[in-house]
């Protein structure tokens, strides 16, 4: 691999976005995610992929200025309106995040697939990464779980009408505002929460680290219907793997259901951040997130010295 | 007895079908082919949620579970 002393974050570890120094004061934050539909309306599908793809350059504490369209089409057999639609849902998507289309590529493919490209800024000495978080710290989750789910009750024609309306509400909220906050206070460390689920990306946190963390399970918030479609098998296979790749790292402290376990599995999509902060700072800043409108935000665990490298859920 | 041939499909079809077929035959068995551990967990979990016991059983490409409705309404 090419190695460069202005590299700062590169590909030998699981971080969120690539960060590259360009002087003592800047940095830019790189990172690319695209994804076949998640919802059927082309719109809503545009807005989700750009909320995806900004979380994390807002993971790292970024500050997003670019974008890129990534485009993959069935020119053939689907109407150009639905790929209008996508652009135009992404489109407004940046507007809101004061984020400029610069460009894109489009190329003809089987299925639809839609993303992007975003390029941010940040102060070298600021990058928020996904380790470094220490005893003492709380974590904080600032979307609620359920995504994966309640998207396959979707998929099966299972799901009703209010967990629809607030899963899409969820996915395409920007997690530039709680990025925002997270800034105003000593941060230890970041991630979004998204396919691994939380218990995954939590793993990513600790994992060789001198720490461990415990999660206060019935603290975590839900969206709607997430226990009751869990409890009906509605559960995607990427959660069920989620779980299996990582139980050795769980250590379960209270009785709880496979189902409810398998909930803090659950791969999301533009999920939340979870943000470990000093405890004393912890209970400001979710009070600030009320204050800000990121009503769901919790407070859903703690870093501990022991057991290191495990995560005790209660 | 019925039979739903889930073989092939990934989530959450093979919930969809299985509901369908305790649906459309109460108080009956329903046999459920799977391929993979996925859909024998999802579709345990349904049928355990409406209350039938499941028995599982490895095949040469997957697994038949056999479920069976809830005693009392039999």
């Amino acid at each position: 691999m090419i190695s460069d002393p202005n590299l700062i974050i590169g590909m030998e570890r699981a971080e969120d976005a690539g960060v590259y120094k360009l002087s003592d004061e800047l940095a830019i934050v790189q990172t690319l995610d695209f994804f076949t539909p998640i919802v059927d309306d082309p719109y809503t599908f545009g807005q989700v992929a750009v909320a995806n793809a900004l979380s994390d350059v807002y993971a790292m504490g970024g500050k997003p200025l670019t974008a890129m369209n990534i485009v993959c089409f069935p020119i053939k057999k689907m109407d150009i309106s639905i790929l209008q639609d996508i652009l135009r849902g992404g489109l407004d998507k940046m507007r809101e995040a004061e984020v400029v289309l610069v460009g894109g590529h489009s190329v003809e493919d089987n299925e639809l697939k839609y993303g992007l490209s975003i390029t941010g800024v940040i102060h070298p000495a600021n990058v928020v990464l996904n380790t470094g978080a220490k005893a003492g710290d709380k974590l904080l989750l600032t979307k609620p779980l359920g995504t994966g789910i309640i998207n396959t009750a979707l998929k099966g024609g299972m799901a009703d009408e209010e967990a629809v309306s607030k899963v899409i509400k969820c996915m395409v909220t920007l997690n530039r505002k709680a990025s925002e906050l997270m800034m105003e206070v000593e941060v230890h460390a970041c991630t979004d929460v998204t396919g691994f689920g939380l218990l995954g990306h939590a793993c990513e946190m600790i994992e060789g680290e001198d720490v461990g963390m415990v999660i206060y399970s019935s603290s975590v918030p839900l969206l709607p219907k997430t226990e009751e479609y869990a409890q009906m098998g509605l559960i995607p296979g990427g959660t069920i793997r989620n779980r299996d790749f990582r139980l050795p790292m769980i250590e379960l402290a209270a009785e709880m259901s496979n189902e409810r376990l398998l909930i803090l599995f659950d791969a999301q999509t533009s999920g939340g951040l979870l943000i470990s902060v000093p405890g004393q700072e912890a209970d400001m800043l979710l009070h600030r997130m009320h204050e800000e409108g990121i009503e769901e935000a919790a407070i859903v665990g703690e870093v501990v010295d022991e057991p290191k490298g495990k995560i005790v859920v209660k | 007895m019925a039979e739903v041939d889930v073989r092939g499909f990934s989530c959450p079809i093979p919930v969809v079908k299985t509901k369908k077929a305790i649906e459309e035959n109460p108080n009956e068995m329903v046999t459920v082919l799977v391929e993979s551990a996925v859909s024998k967990e999802n579709v345990s979990r349904l049928a355990q949620s409406k209350g039938y016991s499941v028995e599982v059983e490895e095949t040469s490409d997957g697994y038949r579970l056999m479920l069976a409705p809830p005693k009392n309404r039999r």
